[in-house]
């Protein structure tokens, strides 16, 4: 589901960064560990086709991602993939149901209904779809964000420190709505953090371990 | 949901920035629209109130006061000329038709016109009921009139002496309304038409004090301007400057003294147009700087919009779409508003007895009030549009600094 092979980027004038190579099967976790700057965000980037590989291949979702034409990178990026970053960036002009209405959007096509209700109710948040975002909870704003990442049930989840400034028992509870939510979904879930409470709360089928950038 | 729904909630999820750039942009449509309704309906009521009239000829006075009297019935004649006018530019062989007119009294502030058949043909006035005057003191209202004073076929009224308000009522003489004219569109509708000799006889009837005093009235008949038209182009150059060689006459083109009058109108329109021009570059601005600063304050949403699968061009276009809610709603509410101002101004002159302007006309050239607001929206959302289309996404994957 998830193969990185020889895989290396460097930016214009800034760092280098090759990643070891890894095989990720469909419904397994892959933890991307490494303090910041170390490359975690230029790895998701690659993954999710954002920035093209210098040397190497990425196939997510039986997808050579490097060899996509960015033209067609967006489109595959919103089917493949379900993405819940750090700060949750949910739209504050949005309510809940708006928000989950927006990956359909975003892909030009129409509102799958059933799904939607779907992952509220997997969610149990079905009963807070009015509200907007500031009138959420952390957990409950966590779980919205969590549910626009599944909403299009994509194959892959990726999730940007989801457990960054959270105490132990929200985190502990995010990291298990995370595993139960993919494994229920058979999405593969790509974890990246420097918080060591990730890995001693999941059983991960494969990790990247990346060091702090000179 | 769709593209062009999300843009709207993001428009108005700021209330207030959102109102006030519609605000600038209504006013500024309203005042172009309301510029290009008033331009164009002057100037077609001019060309129909002109209805083929190639020379005034009046007593001596202001050129243009002979027109503005003589043929949009808006000011006071400058006098009267002798009866004899009539049969010597009649005669003159490049005149092909005269059509006195005798101006004195009013019918509740619209004029009665003494005159001959050949002045309604020259509007080609068809009766919408009644029959033609036959004999003194029979007249036909003009359509406004007659919905303005309720009178009908049959009806008897007085005349007011004078072209203003106040003048005393020609009671002994009263006049019969025997027909009401279809609406021409011109300003026959707001004439009560009747024969030349109507209006002579009501004011010697007036004045005279005897039967020899009615007698030498008679033999001083005036009118008090003659409607020329040429028999060839030609008299355009000589007619006139022959009129004006008789001490007592005065020749006014109206070509020409309504083409100084529109000159003059026009830099009013002028000024008008460049206030509504001055509006919309205002809007124009305002809406960009709203913009910028809404793709700005809404990176991190616009970055996650690609993250979700969002091409940059899909994220552009919410971007123009907000501009576009906008203009589109500016130009509907600027031409309702335009078009509301314009049907107070016309009720407002309606009142007045003056020039006819209706706020449910349309102008032609208003069909360049949606191309405009698509161009203003479209250039206001320009930066904006490209800063979201070229949003670097990567930002949204970095940790927070």
């Amino acid at each position: 589901m998830i193969s990185l092979r020889g895989l290396r980027f460097s930016y214009a004038g800034g760092p280098a960064f090759a990643f070891a190579d890894v095989d990720v099967p469909q419904g397994g976790v892959l933890l991307v560990r490494g303090p910041s700057g170390s490359g975690k965000s230029t790895l998701l980037a690659l993954l999710a086709g954002l920035l093209s590989p210098a040397a190497g291949r990425v196939c997510v979702a039986d997808t050579d991602v490097g060899a996509l034409p960015s033209g067609r990178r967006d489109t595959w990026r919103g089917r493949a993939l379900g993405f819940m970053p750090q700060r949750l960036h949910l739209s504050e002009n949005l309510s809940v149901a708006g928000n989950l209405e927006l990956p359909f959007v975003c892909a030009g096509i129409s509102v799958d209904t059933a799904s939607v209700n779907d992952v509220l109710s997997r969610l149990h948040i079905a009963d807070i779809t009015r509200r907007k975002p500031h009138e959420l909870s952390l957990g409950q704003a966590q779980r919205v964000a969590l549910a626009r990442a599944l909403v299009r049930g994509p194959a892959v989840v990726v999730a940007d420190e989801p457990t960054a400034n959270l105490d132990d028992t929200n985190a502990h509870a995010v990291v298990s709505l995370l595993r139960d939510l993919s494994a229920q979904s058979r999405a593969t879930l790509v974890l990246a953090t420097h918080d060591p409470r990730v890995a001693s709360q999941i059983s991960a089928t494969a990790t990247i371990a990346l060091e702090a950038h000179a | 949901m769709t593209l062009a729904r999300l843009a709207w909630t993001h428009l108005w999820a700021k209330p207030l920035a959102a109102l006030l750039n519609l605000l600038l942009l209504m006013l500024g449509f309203a005042a172009i629209s309301l510029v290009l309704l008033v331009s164009d309906q002057l100037e077609e009521g001019v060309r129909r109130d002109l209805a083929g009239i190639d020379l005034v000829v009046g007593a001596k006075g202001s050129p243009m006061q002979l027109i503005l009297a003589g043929v949009f019935h808006l000011d006071v004649p400058p006098g009267n000329i002798a009866l004899t006018a009539v049969d010597m530019l009649k005669q003159h062989p490049l005149v092909a038709r005269v059509v006195p007119i005798s101006l004195g009294d009013t019918l509740r502030g619209y004029r009665i016109v003494g005159t001959t058949p050949d002045y309604p043909a020259l509007y080609a006035a068809r009766l919408a009921g009644g029959r033609e005057w036959r004999k003194p003191l029979e007249a036909i209202l003009g359509s406004e009139v007659a919905i303005a004073t309720g009178l009908k076929p049959g009806d008897a009224f007085v005349g007011a002496h004078g072209l203003g308000t106040g003048g005393h009522l020609h009671g002994d003489t009263p006049y019969t309304a025997v027909g009401i004219y279809q609406r021409t569109g011109t300003v026959l509708d707001r004439l009560v038409l009747t024969s030349t000799e109507s209006v002579w006889a009501v004011h010697e009837l007036a004045t005279a004090t005897d039967a020899a005093d009615l007698k030498a009235l008679a033999e001083e008949r005036e009118v008090t301007m003659l409607l020329v038209s040429y028999r060839s182009p030609i008299a355009a150059a000589s007619l006139p400057r022959w009129v004006n060689s008789h001490a007592e006459l005065q020749a006014a083109s109206p070509a020409l003294e309504t083409a100084r009058l529109l000159r003059m109108v026009g830099i009013g329109i002028d000024v008008l147009k460049g206030f509504g021009a001055v509006l919309l570059f205002v809007a124009g601005l305002s809406v960009f700087i709203a913009l910028y600063h809404a793709v700005r304050e809404r990176e991190n949403d616009l970055a996650m919009m690609r993250m979700l699968g969002a091409p940059p061009r899909r994220v552009a276009a919410m971007v123009a779409f907000e501009a576009l809610w906008l203009a589109t709603l500016g130009a509907i509410l600027g031409l309702a508003l335009g078009h509301g101002l314009t049907h107070l101004l016309g009720l407002s002159l309606k009142a007045e007895r003056s020039v006819s302007l209706s706020g449910t006309l349309w102008s032609v050239w208003e069909w360049s009030i949606p191309a405009l607001a698509f161009a203003l929206a479209l250039l206001s959302s320009a930066l904006p549009v490209w800063r979201a289309y070229r949003l670097d996404v990567t930002r949204l994957l970095q940790a927070p600094r």
